[in-house]
């Protein structure tokens, strides 16, 4: 048990994670909770590439996190606004709702 | 491994589980905050304080608030403030504090012990770090400049509140 591969065990970790996130990402229905788990994913995604950062004991990986990072932020802030217009236009953030959307 | 790394994990898993299972958003947006709170020890153990450090600044501080913020502004009215009575309860932010709490004490004793995070992999400055991006990877920086560049005027032009007028036939029976 305490004598896991470093890189092993964070891989593993970013995994789990990943599939926490896409399984909320599959059984929400609320369109805030779906961007939460994008989140998560992303997080997870990130982890993944510190953990191969730290194996190789090279940059890119970190580099790679922090391009992660700026995506993430401009993904929250379009889809938060996108997800206001929708409340806006059908008073729910049931994403099903969207499906009815024409033009 | 380390001990640190398994107590770490464990509370990113359980924190993610809970954000998975909530039904308040609150809530949820509560331990996804303690869950990147731990992903940030993890990323310090993996011999990356930067990343450590902007994952709490970026992810916990500003996303996490624009969402806080966000959902706030959704639902107006008198019964929020009910609502936010209701959510304040002891029992709600006790295990999310308690879970930070445990980070807190994981974080201190490392810094207290000042040696290679774990054994067995090498951690990477940040100096490194730094002269990577802005070396081989500085046409991805400016990549990413524009990205949030047109993250701001996209949130911009799709948040903004028009009038909604369908024609302008109708404008005088609307109002």
């Amino acid at each position: 048990m305490m004598n896991i591969h470093p890189t092993t065990a964070g891989m593993t970790l970013a995994g789990i994670l990943f599939v926490l996130g896409l399984i909320s990402i599959l059984i929400r229905r609320n369109l805030i909770f779906m961007l939460l788990s994008v989140e998560i994913m992303l997080n997870a995604a990130g982890l993944a590439f510190i953990v191969a950062s730290s194996h190789w004991a090279q940059p890119d990986g970190q580099v790679m996190f922090m391009f992660i990072l700026a995506m993430a932020a401009a993904e929250v802030s379009v889809g938060l606004a996108l997800i206001l217009q929708l409340f806006h236009q059908l008073k729910t953030l049931d994403s099903d709702e969207a499906s009815r959307m024409r033009g | 491994m380390d001990l640190t790394f398994y107590i770490a994990a464990a509370i990113a898993v359980f924190s993610t589980v809970m954000v998975v299972t909530r039904f308040n958003i609150m809530h949820a947006l509560l331990y996804l905050i303690v869950s990147l709170l731990s992903v940030a020890v993890i990323f310090y153990l993996y011999g990356a304080p930067f990343m450590a450090a902007l994952e709490i600044i970026i992810y916990a501080g500003a996303i996490m608030v624009l969402i806080i913020f966000f959902v706030m502004m959704l639902n107006l009215g008198p019964e929020t403030a009910r609502q936010e009575k209701e959510w304040l309860r002891p029992g709600m932010w006790l295990l999310p504090a308690l879970l930070c709490a445990v980070l807190l004490g994981e974080l201190v004793y490392l810094i207290a012990q000042s040696k290679t995070p774990v054994t067995g992999i090498t951690p990477v400055p940040p100096k490194e770090v730094g002269r990577s991006l802005f070396g081989p990877y500085i046409l991805a920086v400016e990549l990413s400049a524009l990205l949030l560049m047109a993250g701001i005027v996209g949130a911009y032009h799709l948040g903004r509140q028009k009038k909604k007028i369908l024609h302008r036939f109708f404008e005088s029976n609307a109002s």
